[in-house]
């Protein structure tokens, strides 16, 4: 009898993960896991959360059977886990409803976040909004530019959006910066991590809040027939693949792949594939996981068409299943990534986000791979309304003059 | 014992603290880094702070993030910074490496260890690392006889003051406020309870950094620490000239300007 791989409470995840912070940050950060311990187990807690997850977010989210897509994966039987229809558009709610949730238990009023698409900044400016929090949104100021439409959004949304311009402008700088807030504003401010990385206890906590995409995913395919060969999903910090992963990691018949950001390809050196590249450990806000760095331990900038994936890091529990080898990470290029966006919009009229196509094209390759008997699970983890101007320039589809 | 608690508690035996000047080496490069903090310590600085710097300074605000950027762009490398240590102590004071952990990590926690005491080197100030997480450099610092400098700040529980000021060699680094680096209208009032505090939890000596920016902030926390640590008043110097000469002479000003302010303390 092999223990359990599910809920794995960190600190430590073998030897990643950890909290490597400045002390101004310790007494916060032993606060947040005190009060996410207590919280977890309350069933006030969970009720709300429930509640919102039912009532708000619209959960659970319905899975799809993707037939036409399906063809083209050496005729796999392809379904899809629709975390693009929750609310906001992305599997980034679950979160931070449940971080929005604690602030409120812990008293604290204001609430800031890094983003980088601008998802998770637009999922923790709504929850900000329904529960009565100040919320302000370090972004970098290249992905301002990038993605000025969900600027406006969170602006909308009643929260504050500040350009970061240090560093290589973009989500590790923006997550610097939200740092540096932090410790300067702790006693009133909680800090809405944005994905299943940083010190603990955030990859843990993240992955408990999304965790219930692989729940509900491995009960509706339990009544569809049985448990799937694979389970697939994107991998940037990695919170919704180790959501959808963590209820299928004792199915030891059931593959667990991740699909990290090959960028330009991982010979171009240009990428965000921390492990499906090859990257050396090392310590980056907060824990011990990959990370892309230099000789000199300093942090290298990463690549891929996908603002979402585009983080020199990864979550530490994917280090700790990539080392076990429970889980395998595939480099996904953005020109593949790109192809398997326009195969799902056009097979079945479904537009995902250029994230979730990374997902998508592993679904592609592993169905060539197994034929027509394998099921594959995919996590469409967002939808991909805030990609038309990427998609449309990338596709050449913008009028002459836009380009 | 280091140079580093000689210098503090020669110091302390003149009734006064000493002041720990902080500058990032290679910018603008690694040769005048280094004769910037030897200009420095001709100037009146006890102890100079040798930053490393790093892609992702999560505790330094825009000046220091200004100038290690600048470094990194030039090309500046780990070892680089055991050059400047070097400088340093032929100019007659001690250094201490300002590190963050990954760097560190990368070039190995017991060759950099080994390297940095090779230099001359006192020790290591540890602003991203608490000793929770840093057995493995406190066995590679002990091997070689270095100090561990860990900081505490106004949020420090007691529990995690004492157990800090355990596992802190040399002295403690108590910031003076909830913040990043960065200069300051005023010192933070925080900071004398903090000190007082670090102090009943057994520490030995205790420094004070984080906003100190003036000759007059220096008098006031030298009034009751044993060290006034200021980074971003010395960096925005150089900054701010881009001629050698003028940077220099700019720095020596600001350094007699504070080294009044911790002479007149008490």
């Amino acid at each position: 009898m092999t223990e359990s791989l599910q809920e794995a409470p960190g600190p430590y995840f073998g030897d990643f993960g950890g909290r490597f912070v400045p002390e101004a940050l310790m007494a916060a950060l032993d606060e947040l896991t005190d009060a996410y311990e207590k919280a977890r187990i309350d069933p006030a807690f969970t009720g709300e959360l429930a509640r919102l997850a039912r009532d708000y977010t619209g959960r659970p989210s319905i899975v799809t059977e993707a037939p036409r897509f399906g063809a083209h994966a050496g005729g796999a039987r392809i379904v899809l886990k629709r975390e693009d229809l929750n609310h906001t558009g992305s599997h980034k709610i679950n979160n931070v409803l449940g971080q929005a949730l604690l602030t409120k238990r812990l008293g604290k009023t204001r609430v800031i976040a890094e983003t980088g698409a601008g998802q998770h900044g637009v999922a923790s400016a709504t929850a900000a909004a329904l529960m009565g929090l100040e919320c302000v949104v370090y972004m970098g100021e290249e992905d301002t530019r990038r993605q000025a439409l969900n600027v406006a959004r969170m602006r909308l949304l009643g929260a504050t959006v500040v350009p970061v311009t240090s560093g290589s402008r973009t989500l590790k700088d923006a997550i610097n910066e939200t740092y540096r807030d932090w410790v300067a504003n702790v006693d009133t401010t909680n800090y809405l991590f944005g994905t299943a990385a940083g010190p603990h206890p955030f990859p843990a906590m993240v992955r408990d809040f999304q965790r219930v995409i692989g729940v509900e995913a491995r009960a509706q395919m339990l009544e569809r027939g049985g448990l799937p060969d694979a389970v697939v999903a994107c991998v940037g910090g990695g919170s919704n693949a180790i959501g959808i992963f963590d209820a299928f990691l004792d199915d030891a018949g059931v593959r667990l792949i991740g699909c990290e950001a090959g960028g330009h390809g991982l010979e171009s050196g240009e990428h965000a594939a921390t492990i499906a590249g090859g990257a050396r450990p090392g310590v980056l806000h907060g824990s011990r996981s990959y990370i892309l760095q230099d000789e000199d331990g300093q942090t290298i900038e990463s690549t891929s068409i996908s603002a979402g994936l585009d983080y020199p890091g990864v979550g530490p529990e994917h280090a700790f299943l990539a080392s076990i080898h429970r889980a395998e990470y595939w480099a996904v290029t953005d020109a593949e990534a790109m192809e398997a966006f326009q195969l799902l919009c056009r097979t079945e009229g479904i537009l995902p986000a250029i994230e979730s196509a990374h997902a998508l094209w592993g679904a592609l390759r592993l169905g060539r791979e197994l034929g027509p008997d394998a099921t594959i699970l995919v996590n469409l983890s967002g939808r991909g309304d805030k990609d038309v101007e990427t998609a449309a320039r990338w596709f050449g589809m913008l009028p002459e003059g836009n380009e | 014992m280091t140079a580093l608690t000689d210098r503090l508690d020669q110091a302390q035996a003149q009734g006064r603290a000493a002041l720990i000047g902080y500058l990032p080496v290679g910018y603008p490069d690694v040769e005048r880094s280094a004769r910037a903090m030897a200009a420095m310590v001709e100037a009146g600085v006890d102890i100079v702070e040798v930053g490393l710097p790093y892609s992702d300074p999560v505790l330094d605000g825009p000046t220091i993030q200004e100038a290690a950027e600048a470094a990194l762009r030039s090309g500046v490398r780990v070892a680089d910074v055991f050059t400047a240590v070097r400088a340093v102590v032929s100019a007659g004071a001690p250094a201490v490496v300002m590190s963050y952990y990954n760097p560190m990590l990368q070039y190995g926690l017991d060759r950099f260890a080994a390297d940095l005491a090779a230099a001359g080197g006192s020790g290591v100030i540890l602003p991203d690392l608490t000793p929770d997480v840093a057995a493995d450099w406190l066995a590679a610092a002990a091997a070689h006889g270095l100090e561990s400098i860990f900081l505490v700040a106004p949020s420090s529980t007691q529990e995690r003051l004492h157990y800090t000021v355990a596992h802190t060699t040399g002295f403690v680094y108590a910031a003076s406020l909830m913040g990043v680096t960065g200069e300051r209208a005023s010192v933070g009032e925080a900071a004398e309870r903090l000190v007082a505090d670090t102090r009943a939890a057994g520490a030995a000596r205790v420094c004070v950094g984080i906003g100190v920016t003036t000759g007059e902030h220096a008098r006031k926390v030298a009034a009751y620490a044993d060290g006034v640590i200021v980074g971003s008043a010395l960096v925005r110097c150089l900054l701010g000239h881009e001629d050698e000469q003028e940077a220099l002479a700019a720095l020596r000003a600001k350094v007699a300007e504070l080294a009044e302010g911790v002479r007149s303390a008490r």
